[in-house]
């Protein structure tokens, strides 16, 4: 087996929050936040990009952040479910879910919310086909989505409202 | 200001907000793999490219010697070390020897071999591709019915690949089919392996502690009570030096039950390595090739008797259950089918002889409906291939057949007691909500224009609540009976309402449900209620059949709170009416300026929860001598009335609560790729009592998913190798959004004289939508003579049916015999 690697240093912006951190290259960015940062909100569900349960939003973009690896973000700003509250208080989109049922589990819960943080901020008022399409690459296996949907129009509402 | 009781009464049945979201949303839930411990290890497993094979030699040379690996645990040293698994069968399943890690034979792809231990998860990934294994093959064996020609035999030790079988038989069938009008033959029904794959992968960490001799896991097991009892004699360990722990579960639907295996080896790697703790966590392709899937189950020769009405007489058929490589939690499927033995259906004359068998696929675990669902898709199947062939319309066929309103409670053929139900009703809101006469009309002129649309309906049962005692129809000498549920409900010293339950819930919300509860109980808001859950065998509420799993949590689990709520109340009222001078009578439960109170209607004196956990905590001098058995922290343990089964009849009451879902789906077959879409959908659901509506909803639309996601997408597939073709979420993939249909939702409230609400057990769904989409799918067939034998559809099997009965190739699975 050949030798390791050497760890490389990278700085990225997490929730607002700058971060220098030294690791391997091999290390996935979903395991760069969970282990090295502390940020057990963002999950890992399939390995292989489907489920969408490590989403993060990586310069405003949704992206899955167990299929990435953590050297890709260097530069980058990330930010985790644990960014979506402001002083304590739940956001728009996370009072949208509560109000609406719509986790359980809420293992995939943190993905959804930012796959429908990223389609609200470029489209305010999606039409349903457009919310289905944007949590496409979320997997719920609690919900069947129903009240997923729901709770993205009422987020949708709300953001409206201000 | 003591508000009045009738304000804030019953918040039981109302939409309370669920107490879990605070956390979830908020990316704080506490998962099992969000734990660190200090100097962990982590272990990988090494797992057989081979389905059926023997080890011919395990070299762990080049991993031991690698950085950073601390060491290999092998199946021999295992096996040295432990006693094999209990089965809970009688022989020959008794004598399977089930270790964690393979010995000296492979029986599924993906079964472990060995375990690296090392200082980091990309080390363990290392370490594993440094483990050499040498397999010699042998003859895999993937299909239920050449297993048990016993060619090429799983387990020597057991001399055969089966692993139970017994014939259930009730009535007089002989007479019912002399009788009959019309015979119909149904010669082979197929319900395919799928599993519910929760998000969230097994995880596990373990530390065997020198310092006290004791083994403590965190992990998202779903069923701990049973895992420590298999653990403790499989270690050899009293069981109460095993503690588990777990909080957070991102999905389970049973699959999480059978992890034990697992967990076992997690303990001696750790205390290999000195006590170290050990982290295992489960990869997607892992959980795909070797957790559990749910049991696959062939009917062969199934015979059905109807009268010149098309009511169904009688029943015999041949059940062949493929529980994969080793029994586990089996062969307990072989009878918690017959729970739901006639269905919702009326027939009283039955002769099921049911098989279960090994195959070199994945064992097989509970899952979201569990070996009923099978029995239910069966039923439903033979109920609408009776209907078409008798050309009967499908709904029409079921109000003939359906169990009636005024028969509740019904004893079924097998003696379990149906407590509450209107299947009828149901039917009509469905009708209703679909639109029916409408679709009907669109689907008479699409067919004009070539299209193939059907209407199906799924009628199912949701059985809840389980009397262990039907083991013992499994296994006469098997020591379970009966079920229980523990619960515990405290004022902390500072006057907290603190409530512990044994359940380890995966999104059903059993924090809210429970303060519901005891808010209801104590005239206070649930807000001022703290749940723990999440099962910690230290927290002393458990009983042996603590967990999450069958449909209980709102009969067993709330009972055990409202029992433990009531318990606490009596004390409190004692001890006011001490504190207060008062008399019992007198004294009303509510809140005042400071909280929750107690206060005595003559006087208007009031005294807080703190001032009464102060006098039984801190300050106990002043309570009188009558008064000391008072604790202010009250177990309960609810006990369900069950006796035990009639083992050589099987016959008893198997089940306590029996919720019922009525799904009605249109389906359309496209005319280019044959792939069926769903055009609308509608689910009826009546589980008794609804404690919390939109969570009860919730469960309906999961299970909904779940079944349509089964029906339409999802299965794990073999090759006749033995390989798994399945094993990542690409290949099997989970119904998404993309997927899903809109589901338009009714309710019926038939509430359960069993339980204390009224309230049935709900959330696995009796699988509805597999019923609903075949019985679609066969609608829309029925007139190019296509039978649905299958619980799996899609573009690719339509088209070869369409295509078979083209060109004259297809068989004709389904005969009627005519007397009349």
């Amino acid at each position: 087996m050949p030798d390791e690697p050497a760890p490389v240093t990278l700085k990225l912006k997490v929730n607002g929050k700058p971060c220098a951190l030294t690791v391997e290259p091999r290390r996935l960015l979903v395991e760069l936040l969970r282990e090295d940062l502390d940020l057990t909100g963002t999950h890992v569900g399939c390995d292989s990009s489907y489920c969408g349960a490590c989403t993060v939003l990586m310069n405003g973009r949704a992206v899955k952040s167990c299929t990435m690896f953590g050297v890709q973000a260097d530069g980058a700003e990330i930010v985790t479910v644990e960014g979506l509250e402001k002083d304590g208080q739940l956001g728009p989109i996370q009072t949208a879910f509560a109000e609406a049922y719509g986790l359980q589990c809420g293992y995939c819960t943190p993905g959804l919310l930012l796959s429908a943080l990223q389609l609200l901020g470029s489209n305010p008022k999606p039409q349903e086909s457009e919310i289905r399409k944007a949590i496409a690459g979320n997997t719920c296996r609690c919900t069947g989505y129903q009240n997923v949907l729901k709770a993205i129009r009422l987020a949708a509402e709300h953001m409206a409202k201000g | 200001m003591v508000k009045t009781e009738t304000e804030e009464k019953n918040w039981v049945g109302r939409p309370v907000p669920r107490k879990e979201e605070n956390r979830l949303l908020r990316g704080r839930g506490k998962f099992a793999d969000d734990i660190k411990l200090r100097n962990m290890l982590y272990l990988g497993f090494v797992r057989s490219s081979y389905a059926h094979a023997r080890i011919v030699a395990v070299d762990t040379s080049r991993a031991q010697a690698r950085k950073g690996v601390v060491s290999v645990l092998t199946g021999p040293e295992i096996a040295s070390e432990t006693q094999p698994f209990l089965e809970i069968g009688p022989e020959p399943c008794a004598k399977i020897k089930d270790y964690p890690l393979a010995v000296s034979k492979i029986r599924y792809q993906g079964e472990p071999v060995a375990a690296v231990l090392a200082e980091s998860p990309a080390l363990a990934v290392d370490a594993v591709e440094l483990v050499d294994v040498q397999y010699e093959p042998l003859d895999p064996v993937v299909d239920v019915e050449e297993a048990l020609k016993d060619e090429s035999v799983l387990h020597e030790e057991a001399a055969t690949n089966r692993v139970w079988r017994g014939v259930f038989e009730y009535g007089n069938v002989d007479q019912a089919f002399a009788e009959a009008a019309y015979v119909v033959d149904i010669d082979r029904l197929h319900f395919h392996r799928f599993s519910s794959t929760p998000l969230e992968t097994n995880v596990i960490l373990a530390q065997w502690d020198g310092k006290d001799e004791r083994i403590y896991y965190w992990c998202n097991n779903s069923f701990p009570s049973f895992a420590i009892q298999f653990l403790a004699a499989h270690l050899g360990v009293p069981i109460d030096r095993i503690r588990v722990e777990t909080s957070d579960i991102g999905g389970s639907f049973g699959i999480k039950i059978t992890s034990y295996p697992q967990m076992a080896v997690c303990a001696l790697a750790s205390r290999k390595a000195g006590g170290r703790a050990v982290k295992w966590v489960e990869t997607r392709s892992e959980h795909m090739l070797a957790s559990a899937h749910g049991n696959e189950r062939t009917f062969r020769r199934t015979r059905v008797a109807l009268d010149r009405q098309g009511v169904i007489t009688a029943l015999v058929s041949e059940h062949l259950d493929d529980c994969g490589a080793y029994p586990r939690y089996e062969p307990l499927g072989c009878v918690i089918w017959s729970q739901v033995f006639p269905g919702v259906y009326r027939f009283r004359n039955a002769r099921i002889d049911f098989t279960q068998a090994v195959t070199n696929k994945c064992p097989v675990g509970p899952n979201r409906g569990y070996s009923r669902m099978q029995h239910l898709w069966f039923l439903e199947r033979v109920v609408d291939i009776c209907a078409h062939q008798l050309a009967i319309p499908a709904d029409e066929m079921r109000l003939r057949n359906y169990i009636r309103r005024e028969e509740f409670p019904y004893t079924t053929p097998n003696g379990c007691v149906y407590d509450s139900g209107n299947y009828a009703k149901m039917l009509d809101v469905a009708k209703a909500l679909i639109g029916w006469e409408e679709w009907k009309k669109k689907q008479a002129s699409a067919r004009e224009e070539g299209r193939l649309i059907g209407i199906g309906i799924g009628t199912t049962l949701d059985s809840g609540t389980n009397n262990f005692g039907q083991s013992q129809i499994v296994n006469p000498a098997a020591p379970f009976s009966g079920n229980s549920q523990g619960a515990n409900c405290k004022l902390d010293i500072y006057g907290e309402v603190v409530v512990a339950v044994g359940s380890c819930p995966q999104g059903q919300g059993h924090e809210t449900t429970a303060a519901q509860v005891v808010a209801d109980v104590l005239n206070i808001h649930p807000d001022t209620v703290t749940v723990r859950t999440g099962f910690d065998t230290e927290r002393n509420v458990h009983t042996g059949f603590s967990g999450t799993y069958a449909s209980q949590f709102a009969v067993s689990g709330l009972s055990a709170v409202h029992g433990a709520a009531q318990k606490l109340k009596h004390e409190m009222t004692r001890l006011a009416a001490f504190a207060l001078q008062a008399s019992s009578d007198d004294l009303e439960f509510g809140s005042g300026s400071t909280g929750p109170e107690i206060r005595s209607r003559s006087t208007g004196a009031s005294i807080n929860y703190w001032g009464l956990s102060n006098i039984v905590n801190v300050n106990s001098a002043v309570l009188p001598p009558e008064l000391h058995d008072i604790t202010l922290n009250c177990r309960y343990v609810w006990r369900a009335p069950f006796k035990v089964p009639d083992k050589e009849k099987k016959y008893g009451s198997l089940t306590l609560t029996y919720a019922s879902q009525l799904h009605i789906a249109v389906v359309e077959i496209e005319p280019e790729t044959f792939i069926p879409r769903i055009l609308d959908y509608a689910a009826v659901d009546d589980c008794g009592t609804r404690i919390n509506p939109p969570i009860v909803e919730g469960q309906v639309y999961g299970a909904t998913a779940h079944g349509i996601g089964a029906a339409l997408m999802e299965r794990c597939v073999y090759d006749s190798l033995g390989n798994m073709l399945t094993s990542t979420f690409s290949d099997y993939t989970p119904i998404t959004a993309m997927n899903m249909p809109n589901v338009k939702y009714g309710h019926i409230e038939t509430p359960s004289p069993h339980s204390y609400s009224g309230a049935k057990g709900m959330g696995e769904g009796g699988a509805a939508p597999l019923h609903a989409i075949s019985a679609a799918l066969q609608d829309a067939l029925s007139a190019r003579g296509i039978v649905i034998a299958d619980s799996f559809n899609n573009g690719d099997s339509l088209f070869r049916a369409l295509a078979e009965q083209k060109s004259g190739q297809g068989t004709k699975p389904v005969k009627v015999e005519r007397r009349s």
